[in-house]
């Protein structure tokens, strides 16, 4: 598909909540954004393309708060093209990209090197730079120079931030830029040689655990930082009742505290690692039923703010190695919207308008994405189109992504990407 | 008919069937005059683990039936240098081992190489998750002594977290209704233990969970595992070892089980270890039988 001058979608629902809109619309995309939405058949004869979308759900692009997307450094298992190819056949117009590449993105020219059209991506890339220099916990990095860059949060996702000094820090330093700090809450000290989460599965097979007070006392810690300086941190792949409890209570306390889980903890328990199956491993690790029972419930109280995939490809030959010495993290850019629909919108009947707030409008807000996760006219014309009702099949071996990496292959889901709209251009058809 | 067992990696993996009739073809090995039923094949011992008992055992069983053995060790060939289980298993089986005695110190080793390897595997350990063949030498012992193994108390002592013998006997007895005492400081038996089966319970206290004891199964402990832990070795000794005395908390017919290597002074005293009780030398006989059982079962020959 080459570029567009400009595209009418007709005949769709819009369903966009930053503009409390959700209803029967036609939507004018010119250049790269939203020209118009107006009533069906207003807006007919505008458009060098019109794209016929009865039956679909016509919402801002998605944004995943976290993908790892490999580059520089470990093409074998993922480029920023194939990656962001992977996230356009997801829905996702837009993907932050974790640090943890080769070497760290701890400076302004890998920050900039990622975002270069010469990487080919299919849709927006915002890099997430480290937090500290070569993520190694020590020293912070420049973030103002960072955010200038391109940046829209640090993390220094993989590890955590573990020392309270630097911790209050970043938070203060990041306050003053009005970004979050990214926080995968680990605390490293507790989960040495772990692979899994601690319970009956990882007794029975012989492998240590992680305990849930590993990241709930890590986000605990953040809280209590938050409110000491004011400054804002976002929970990454939060995936315990204890963590999502101190989130819960945090925002009550009206502290700037948002968190993201990814399809996965919402979707698989730590039992199914069955006979150490490695795409079944990842960090954080699936959690017992009551676990994902309380994710289930922080979705449909609005504790928990996105859904992120924490897209971690993988190599078949580091995973396919001994439990204990496979890599951890699983792909997820291609599943996550039908993980929503079949989980939380059919089975746990989330209206369909609560899953486009956690997949696009509020990551924009999380993340300060300006004139991003919403339809209103004058906003980045990144349109998802998908079917809720399609059923289908996911087979790893048609994915997108370089890595094969995913539990989910061959299952059976209700709904799917129809079509995805990056800046004004069509990035994937189905 | 039984289904045929082609690998054996894990007590779950067995039926109830598939158990006895191990046990029933390891009673009836005749370590004087073995059955040739292995002539002309060649068994592969993949020790990635430092483990002289485990392997001689499976030396001799494969022997015994007449069939060759290799030794593939970490510091023999391209295991050092990188090489992948995957890929050593494949030149493992393609240079003409007809089965692969492995032990490996990840748990769930001998499941991913099974996994891909066209041969049997017999798990002769991976890391903390299962030793099965031990497991199943141990029901052999047990019931040499026993006229059933349903209703039985089985009190297995020591360092239950880190043992993949306490994982494989607490999952194959359990099958067969013993009542599964695990007994060891919180460290070593977390109250998840007693999730691993039903009829498993966690104890934390010798004295009690000995009492009315059929069978006293100690395991080994390494004093470098109670470093930084809630007891010292002194301690350890005085709440858990096996003594004579505490011997005599369990049934009269009691008798005392250990996998080896045994740690005199550690888990056992001298005394309970050589004394009447003591069935550790027997298990060590039934270990070859087994293992001879387990041979002949892989390979389609018993
Ligand atoms: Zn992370």
């Amino acid at each position: 598909m080459k570029d567009m001058d400009s595209i009418l979608i007709y005949g769709g629902r819009v369903i966009d909540p930053a503009s409390g809109l959700d209803d029967d619309m036609d939507v004018l995309l010119r250049d790269d954004r939203v020209a118009a939405v107006g009533p069906p058949g207003k807006l007919r004869g505008q458009g060098k393309r019109a794209f016929k979308a009865k039956g679909y759900i016509v919402a801002p692009g998605f944004i995943d708060l976290h993908v790892h997307l490999r580059e520089p450094g470990q093409p074998h298992k993922e480029t920023i093209a194939t990656g962001t190819a992977a996230a356009a056949a997801g829905g996702f117009t837009s993907v932050c990209a974790m640090p943890n590449t080769v070497p760290v993105n701890d400076s302004a020219e890998i920050t900039r090197w990622m975002q270069s059209p010469e990487r080919g991506a299919l849709v927006n890339v915002f890099p997430v730079a480290a937090a500290t220099a070569g993520s190694l916990g020590e020293k912070l990095t420049n973030f103002a120079a960072l955010k200038r860059a391109g940046a829209v949060a640090v993390s220094d996702d993989g590890k955590p931030i573990l020392e309270d000094k630097l911790m209050r820090e970043a938070l203060r330093k990041a306050a003053m830029l009005k970004i979050p700090v990214v926080q995968h809450a680990e605390d490293t000290r507790l989960t040495g040689g772990c692979s899994m989460n601690l319970g009956p599965t990882s007794f029975r097979l012989g492998l240590h655990g992680m305990s849930n007070a590993a990241e709930s006392t890590i986000v605990e810690r953040d809280i209590a930082l938050v409110r000491a300086t004011g400054g804002h941190v976002h929970v990454a792949h939060l995936s315990t009742r204890e963590a999502l409890q101190a989130v819960r209570d945090a925002k009550k306390a009206g502290l700037r505290v948002t968190c993201e889980v990814t399809p996965h903890h919402l979707t698989l328990t730590d039992d199914t690692v069955g006979e150490f199956n490695t795409n079944h491993k990842m960090n954080p690790p699936l959690r017992a039923v009551a676990d994902r029972e309380a994710l289930i419930e922080g979705i449909l109280d609005g504790t928990i703010d996105a859904i992120a995939t924490d897209h971690a490809p993988h190599a078949f030959h580091e995973k396919e190695v001994e439990f204990e010495r496979a890599a951890f993290g699983i792909t997820g850019l291609e599943t996550a919207l039908p993980i929503a629909i079949t989980v939380l919108h059919q089975h746990f009947e989330l209206p369909l308008w609560r899953i486009v707030e956690l997949l696009s409008s509020n990551p924009a807000k999380i993340f300060n994405l300006r004139n991003r996760g919403t339809l209103a006219k004058g906003s980045h014309a990144d349109v998802t189109i998908f079917d809720p009702k399609k059923k289908w099949t996911f087979e790893a071996s048609r994915s997108y992504s370089k890595s094969r990496n995913t539990p989910f292959d061959g299952w059976s889901f209700s709904g799917r990407i129809v079509a995805t709209i990056a800046g004004g251009r069509v990035a994937y058809e189905g | 008919m039984k289904p045929q067992l082609r690998s054996l990696l894990g007590i779950s993996q067995l039926t109830t069937g598939q158990i006895e009739a191990i046990l029933a073809l390891a009673r009836r090995m005749d370590l004087k005059r073995p059955p040739q039923l292995l002539r002309n094949r060649h068994v592969a011992l993949l020790f990635y683990e430092a483990s002289t008992r485990t392997r001689i055992s499976f030396e001799f069983a494969a022997k015994a039936l007449g069939a060759t053995t290799t030794q593939v060790t970490p510091t023999s060939s391209s295991i050092e240098k990188g090489e992948s289980l995957i890929d050593t298993g494949w030149t493992v089986a393609n240079v003409g081992a007809d089965a692969i005695v492995m032990r490996h110190p990840n748990s769930g080793a001998a499941y991913l190489l099974a996994r891909y390897v066209h041969v049997p595997i017999v798990n002769a350990g991976d890391g903390m998750h299962q030793h099965p063949s031990q497991a199943l030498l141990d029901a052999l012992t047990i019931t040499n002594h026993k006229k059933k193994l349903q209703g039985l108390r089985v009190v297995i002592v020591g360092d239950v977290y880190h043992s993949r013998v306490a994982r494989s006997n607490a999952e194959l007895l359990t099958r067969f209704g013993v009542d599964v005492v695990f007994c060891g400081p919180p460290d070593f038996v977390p109250e998840i233990a007693a999730t691993l089966a039903p009829g498993v319970t966690a104890c934390h206290d010798l004295n009690i969970a000995l009492q009315g004891a059929d069978v006293v199964m100690a395991l080994r402990v390494q004093k470098e595992r109670l470093v930084n832990k809630q007891l010292s070795v002194e301690e350890y000794i005085a709440e858990y070892q096996v003594t004579p005395l505490r011997m005599r908390l369990a049934k009269p017919d009691a008798i005392l089980m250990h996998p080896g290597p045994v740690i005199r002074g550690m888990e056992v005293t001298s005394e309970v270890a050589d004394g009447p009780q003591s069935c550790i030398h027997e298990q060590v006989r039934n270990g070859v039988k087994t293992r001879m059982a387990i041979l002949a079962t892989v390979l389609g020959a018993a």
